[in-house]
């Protein structure tokens, strides 16, 4: 079942009650919420993910609730509950939708240590996979955005999952989250992309969410081999520019942003040095998204 | 506790062999309740003593093979730290008694398998306090209380420094100079504790408490401490180290006296009973006629008995209940008591309170 066959009322009594086993990749996380944003968050970003039955297994309990304390009364508060903890600090209710992605992320990070998980955003095409690591503000995500509404199939936004066993990097394909002026920048550049309402004032200033093309849920069960490193850099004057960079300095790079390289001692290592000795590596800068798109578009054909 | 009655962690802790019979649905329990109470990766290395990978589906065992990453990667890493602390002490003279986590996995005992926690704690001579913080200063750790009020917590009231945290690894550090606070109504002579002290085999200067203090010292986390979170984890370490330390010879024969002499019969009494109501551990009845000199008056055992075995329920393991929270803020509320007169208390309880109001104002 996908969760667009649940009814409004019915998703609305499922996230009050048991919770909603919704799978995204490999993933099944249960959700609970009474907040009327998580509810319109997952009707229109998830609307095509499967929803697992009663009887399944989850891998991870999350919730969005008021927290337990008197300050409920005084503004509207919400909290990430992860197995009745709440790992982090209450938002103001209006981020409730926010809250979830931020938490399914954490869910991820910080438990799935069985994948060697890069801070990335990972993407396919022909088969191979490109994986764009960066810190908040490089533009990965703008530029993550930016191809997947030219052709470009998500494999995720924020987390690349690595198969130990395979090399392979594994689909957990969610919503991509932007930031600010990439808000309108992705308006523009592609019309039938479907955002979340902006949220305002967030930790990261606004944000909004952008809903993961259809093809790309569908196919989630499909690894694929990672055959490009880029990383990416958005300067408002930029240039377009692809340049070489050192198959040493990626290897650097993708451990740094890496966020459990260093549970995995020597497994780590050679994982990641597998990886970078099959991909081409470069580094990139933007400005303009529509150049950035055909830049891609050539770097596709050289697998 | 029945059976039926008993959450499915405690049926797993007791007999990890059922970890091959459970369906998917029970596994989406145990990891909740086994995640909320630090040991998961106790469990996958249960599951692997016994050859169970196979028979486990393959849901939860990437949530095994997950646990077992992290618990090894945290092994490797405290042994590092550890020699740094070592390292940055050698030149002191000063014995240096690891206690808790780091004990049990520098002395190589079962105790430590799968055991995450996030400090080293040592002990030394409070004689020896002020060179042993220098020393360490001087390796770059540094204090992580800066409020005068803080420092005069620890300094003046608790068996402790300040944590000191090293300033470009972040890792925590707690130096001891007892187990129980100054201020606390039991105060086992650390100079008894330093005296039966072992050398850990291979080590030049880094000594274990004595298997017995080992034991008295895991009892006495487990109903004076106010981490009432890791309550089960603590009663995990009770039962492995008596289990582990069963074999060993003069351990039972001399456990009742030396709590006896420590002041820590009431400790070890609740330490034996709740070991074996909850996890089964085998206790000789020679002991436990021994260790009735720390049995306590009727009434405060059944209220101990109504807030310790209420957290252990069903259900009560994966998520935080009413009566699961009320069980827990009374053994927090305890452990406080124990560790404080009534009017030292209200003072630092208030204090606190007042804190966490400006912070969330903030």
């Amino acid at each position: 079942m996908i969760l667009r066959e649940l009814s409004r009322q019915t998703l609305r009594s499922c996230l009050a009650n048991g919770g909603v086993r919704l799978r995204t990749g490999p993933i099944v996380t249960c959700i609970r919420s009474r907040c009327d944003e998580v509810l319109n968050g997952l009707a229109l970003l998830y609307a095509d993910y499967p929803v697992e039955d009663e009887g399944s297994f989850a891998d991870f309990h999350a919730a969005i609730a008021p927290p337990r304390s008197v300050r409920r009364w005084l503004r509207p508060q919400i909290s990430f509950e992860f197995d009745g903890a709440s790992p982090f600090f209450p938002l103001p209710a209006d981020q409730a939708f926010a809250a979830l992605e931020w938490g399914l992320n954490w869910c991820v990070s910080f438990h799935c240590h069985q994948y060697l998980i890069v801070h990335a955003a990972c993407l396919e095409r022909t088969g191979c996979a490109l994986l764009l690591p960066g810190e908040p503000g490089s533009g990965k995500s703008t530029l993550c955005a930016g191809l997947v509404s030219r052709g470009w199939r998500l494999l995720s936004d924020e987390l690349a999952l690595l198969d130990f066993a395979t090399g392979e990097a594994v689909p957990l394909p969610r919503p991509i989250s932007l930031k600010n002026a990439a808000i309108d920048v992705i308006r523009a550049f592609a019309h039938d992309a479907v955002l979340s309402t902006p949220v305002h004032d967030t930790s990261k200033g606004s944000v909004a969410h952008m809903r993961a093309p259809l093809e790309s849920v569908h196919r989630a069960g499909e690894l694929a081999r990672p055959r490009w490193i880029v990383l990416p850099k958005y300067r408002s004057d930029a240039t377009t520019s692809l340049n070489p960079l050192s198959r040493g300095r990626a290897f650097m790079e993708l451990a740094d942003h890496a966020f459990n390289y260093d549970l995995h001692g020597r497994r780590g290592f050679d994982l990641l040095a597998d990886i970078v000795s099959g991909c081409h590596c470069h580094t990139f800068e933007y400005s303009a998204l529509d150049e950035a798109v055909t830049v891609f578009d050539t770097l596709s054909a050289t697998a | 506790m029945s059976g039926e009655n008993r959450a499915l962690l405690l049926e797993a802790l007791r007999d990890p062999a059922i970890l091959g019979e459970l369906d998917l649905k029970q596994w989406e329990t145990l990891i909740r309740e086994a995640r909320r109470n630090n040991l998961l990766p106790r469990l996958a290395f249960d599951a692997d003593a016994l050859h169970l990978e196979s028979r486990i589906p393959e849901q939860p065992r990437e949530h095994l093979k997950a646990a077992r990453a992290q618990a090894i990667a945290h092994a490797v890493a405290v042994k590092r730290e550890v020699r740094f602390i070592d390292r940055a002490l050698s030149t002191l003279g000063v014995p240096v008694v690891l206690l808790k986590g780091a004990a049990y996995l520098m002395g190589d005992l079962a105790a430590a398998r799968g055991r995450l926690f996030s400090d080293v704690d040592i002990l030394v001579p409070r004689s020896a306090l002020a060179e042993v913080e220098s020393a360490l200063m001087l390796n770059g750790w540094t204090s992580l209380k800066t409020t005068p009020y803080d420092q005069r917590y620890y300094r003046e009231w608790m068996h402790e420094l300040p944590p000191l945290r090293h300033h470009t690894r972040q890792t925590v550090l707690d130096v001891h100079h007892a187990i129980l606070p100054t201020t606390a109504r039991l105060r086992p002579d650390s100079a008894k504790l330093l005296a039966a002290s072992r050398p850990i085999p291979g080590e030049a200067r880094l000594r274990v408490l004595a298997p017995v203090d080992m034991v008295l010292h895991s009892a006495t986390h487990l109903f004076c401490n106010e981490d009432v979170g890791n309550s089960l984890r603590d009663l995990v370490d009770q039962d492995s180290l008596l289990r582990g330390f069963a074999g060993e010879e003069g351990f039972w024969a001399t456990l009742a006296g030396r709590a006896t002499e420590l002041g820590l019969a009431r400790p070890l009494f609740y330490g034996l009973r709740y070991a074996r109501v909850v996890l089964a551990t085998p206790v000789p009845a020679s002991v436990l006629r021994a260790a009735e000199r720390g049995r306590p008056p009727s009434l405060s055992l059944r209220l101990m008995d109504a807030a310790f075995l209420r957290m252990l329920r069903p259900g009560q393991l994966g998520q935080g209940s009413g009566a699961a929270s009320l069980a827990r803020g009374s053994l927090y509320l305890r452990a406080h008591w124990l560790r404080m007169p009534p009017l030292l208390l209200a003072y630092h309880l208030i204090t606190k309170a007042l804190r966490q109001e400006q912070a969330a104002v903030r």
